[in-house]
């Protein structure tokens, strides 16, 4: 799956784990909550970084607490429909200051990266054939924003009134 | 009213490119239908039964000439030269060309029009009080309110793909006309203690086939934190509002499930969190929104009120129009005249591009150049002068747009039903044309007095049955059109959801039913009481006595 990062189309250095599969010994692995919350020790001993993937079902909080130990945070969403991970992303870099990388996975469509941008999403795992050039259309679309979100972007109201 | 500045119209004319873009890629077949439908439902066009429908936004309902002019010129142009006007003050054209509608699109962003979310799982066009900044009732103007909300929810990041369509309605009167109770959210503009101006916010109302009604979650909120408790409400709604199944997805069934003071407790905790961030609405902001609303230069009218006897005097139908439609002003010397489009026989809400044009110029003449479109599917001029109202009726009367039936049961509220609509199990347009004939004579219905009828050619209530002190219900049985009427719901300051009265009627019969229950109203109504009021009085009994004879003789 490409993996568009700030942008840029990558090679993506991390691997998605299914749960069945062993812990490779090395390698930046993303893993299941489930599985981050059964096997943490194991994980953190690696040298390696990890990463957790959140069903849209679970919350920002699930992995609160964690946030310093992880490296990646990946967001499923099952449809595109499903609207849950632009919140759960808000809150992982509002309220609990992730810094690291916030990931869509599932049904990405090119028509949201805007959204998913502004609400913290730095990687997207693309649809095969999207370009860069995409990335750079879909969210440069729009030059004024009334809400303010997660990319810190002043809004309309305060640009009204700066 | 409220003009664009450079932002509002950046933001509408970047979205008519995006769009642009979307349908391109569509028609080189870049994507297919249903990678483009959530594209399109972001944008209020609909695939209807013949035809893409596209729905035009009409924030609070608030209309210049201008932009009328310029909706009759796209449904002359793009369409068959008709709109449809909604119970949430949008404006449908049925027959619109996708590869049209971007070019449609543009020429709407001209004159600040747009059709986001007029569709999808997203915040829909916000709706308020068609007689706001008019009438003496209200603690204050609540368009101000509205088109904060307006821009505030406009391409919302988070908040585009919720589990539902989402609906609010703003009101600042102690009688409400928009509906509020049965909006998603409802907002209503109170004062506290300290005489503070702010809102009191009810969550959870909503019709369809599971009608409920709206349940105060916080009694009074601080105006700069309108926006930050909206947030919280659709944070909480969006993670925890129902995916698996369309019909329990709104916000009503989040509400029934866990409660109002559970929800209450999830929203408030989120809140505080948010409440003291960028979110607070500054003081500037909402001035500088007021000021596009704040009173016209009205002039000073000396009261004449026996040239306007003399022409009641001389013309009863005016007299009474006048005693239906037109409505107090808070300016004295002014009136808010309603224009009806209902006339008798007539689809509910149609008018068209020729009426269009027509109802712009007069409202250059009569009305400051500004209209409203209503919840109840009529327009409104809201500053005209007293003097001038027998020539506006008598303009307005040769447009068959001076039917003298505000909230009279020819004020039919219907949906599109099954002559348009994808959804619908039954026809309602014939149906409310049927009525409306049956009760052509004016002075007949003036006499029956305020009865609201509304239908519905499905369950999910377009049509608003379940608030209609007479509800319609449209039902498919065996690929026969059926009709279930509801009795003693309301839409207004004393919200309620009509009772089903029992079996449903054929076609043929539903016409005959509405008139025996009018006979039977008007048979045990003491003096001065309106229908609902008698219903309440007496129940339900002595109507389904009338309606099902065989039925009850059985049962005794």
């Amino acid at each position: 799956m490409p993996l568009l990062k700030d942008g840029k189309l990558i090679d993506d250095p991390w691997t998605h784990l299914p749960d069945e599969v062993a812990i490779p010994a090395s390698g930046p692995v993303i893993v299941g909550l489930k599985r981050w919350r059964e096997e943490r020790d194991v994980l953190l001993k690696r040298k390696d970084p990890v990463g957790v993937r959140l069903q849209s079902d679970h919350v920002a909080g699930d992995v609160a607490d964690d946030l310093d130990s992880l490296g990646v945070v990946a967001l499923a969403f099952p449809v595109y429909r499903d609207g849950r991970a632009y919140t759960n992303a808000r809150r992982l870099r509002e309220r609990h200051g992730f810094k690291g990388e916030i990931r869509a996975i599932g049904n990405v469509l090119r028509d949201q990266y805007l959204f998913m941008q502004r609400c913290g999403f730095d990687a997207l795992e693309v649809k095969e054939g999207e370009t860069e050039e995409d990335w750079e259309k879909a969210t440069n679309a729009f030059s004024d924003f009334y809400q303010p979100a997660s990319d810190g972007i002043e809004t309309v109201i305060q640009q009204r009134h700066r | 009213m409220y003009r664009y500045d450079q932002f509002d119209q950046r933001v509408v004319d970047e979205r008519v490119e995006q769009f642009r873009d979307q349908v391109e890629r569509r028609m080189r077949g870049e994507i297919t239908e249903a990678e483009f439908k959530p594209l399109r439902l972001m944008n209020g066009l609909y695939l209807q039964l013949h035809a893409y429908m596209l729905r035009i936004g009409i924030p609070y309902g608030m209309l210049s000439s201008k932009q009328l002019r310029k909706l009759a010129h796209i449904s002359r142009k793009y369409d068959r030269g008709y709109g449809h006007f909604t119970t949430r003050q949008c404006l449908q054209l049925n027959w619109p060309k996708l590869e049209e509608t971007p070019d449609l699109l543009a020429e709407l962003a001209e004159v600040e029009m747009h059709a986001i979310q007029t569709s999808g799982n997203s915040i829909r066009n916000v709706t308020a009080d068609q007689y706001g900044g008019v009438t003496a009732d209200e603690i204050e103007d609540s368009r101000i309110y509205a088109e904060i909300i307006r821009q505030w929810s406009t391409l919302h990041p988070e908040f585009s793909f919720l589990p539902r369509k989402f609906k609010i309605a703003v009101t600042a009167s102690t009688i409400d006309r928009t509906a509020v109770k049965f909006h998603d959210i409802g907002i209503i503009l109170a004062k506290n203690e300290d005489g503070e101006t702010g809102f009191e916010i009810l969550v959870g109302g909503g019709m369809g086939r599971t009608p409920m009604i709206g349940q105060t979650i916080r009694k009074f909120l601080p105006k700069q934190h309108l926006l930050s408790y909206m947030e919280a409400i659709f944070r909480i709604y969006n993670l925890m509002g129902r995916r698996d199944n369309i019909y329990k997805a709104r916000i009503k069934i989040l509400v029934y499930e866990l409660g109002i003071d559970e929800l209450q407790k999830l929203v408030e905790d989120e809140w505080n969190e948010i409440k003291d961030g960028p979110l607070g609405l500054p003081a500037a902001e909402i001035a500088r929104i007021e000021e596009y609303f704040k009173p016209p230069a009205y002039e000073v009218i000396e009261p004449d009120a026996q040239t306007l006897a003399v022409h009641k005097f001389e013309s009863p139908d005016f007299a009474h129009w006048s005693k239906v439609n037109v409505v107090a002003h808070k300016q004295p010397g002014y009136a808010i005249v309603n224009l009806s489009l209902k006339p008798t026989g007539r689809p509910t809400g149609d008018v068209t591009a020729d009426q269009m044009d027509a109802i712009a110029d007069l409202a250059d003449q009569y009305s400051l150049g500004e209209l409203r479109t209503t919840h109840d599917q009529n327009l409104v001029f809201a500053d005209v002068k007293e003097g001038d109202l027998f020539e506006l009726w008598r303009d307005l009367d040769g447009l068959d747009l001076a039917t003298p039936n505000l909230k009279l049961i020819g004020d039919v509220i219907c949906c599109p039903g099954l002559d348009y609509c994808a959804l619908a199990n039954a026809r309602s347009i014939p149906v409310s044309q049927r009525i409306t004939r049956r009760f052509a004579d004016l002075k007949r219905q003036f006499d029956i007095g305020e009865l609201r009828l509304k239908i519905s050619g499905c369950i999910n209530a377009c049509g608003h049955h379940h608030a209609g002190n007479i509800g319609i219900l449209g039902v498919d049985r065996k690929g026969e059109e059926y009709y279930q009427i509801t009795l003693g719901g309301s839409g207004d300051e004393n919200a309620a959801i009509g009772d089903v009265v029992g079996p449903a009627f054929s076609s043929e019969d539903v016409v005959d039913a509405v008139e025996a229950i009018v006979e039977t109203y008007i048979e045990k109504r003491k003096p001065g009481e309106i229908f609902l009021e008698t219903y309440r009085r007496i129940g339900q009994e002595p109507f389904k006595t009338r309606l099902y004879p065989e039925k009850t003789d059985a049962a005794a």
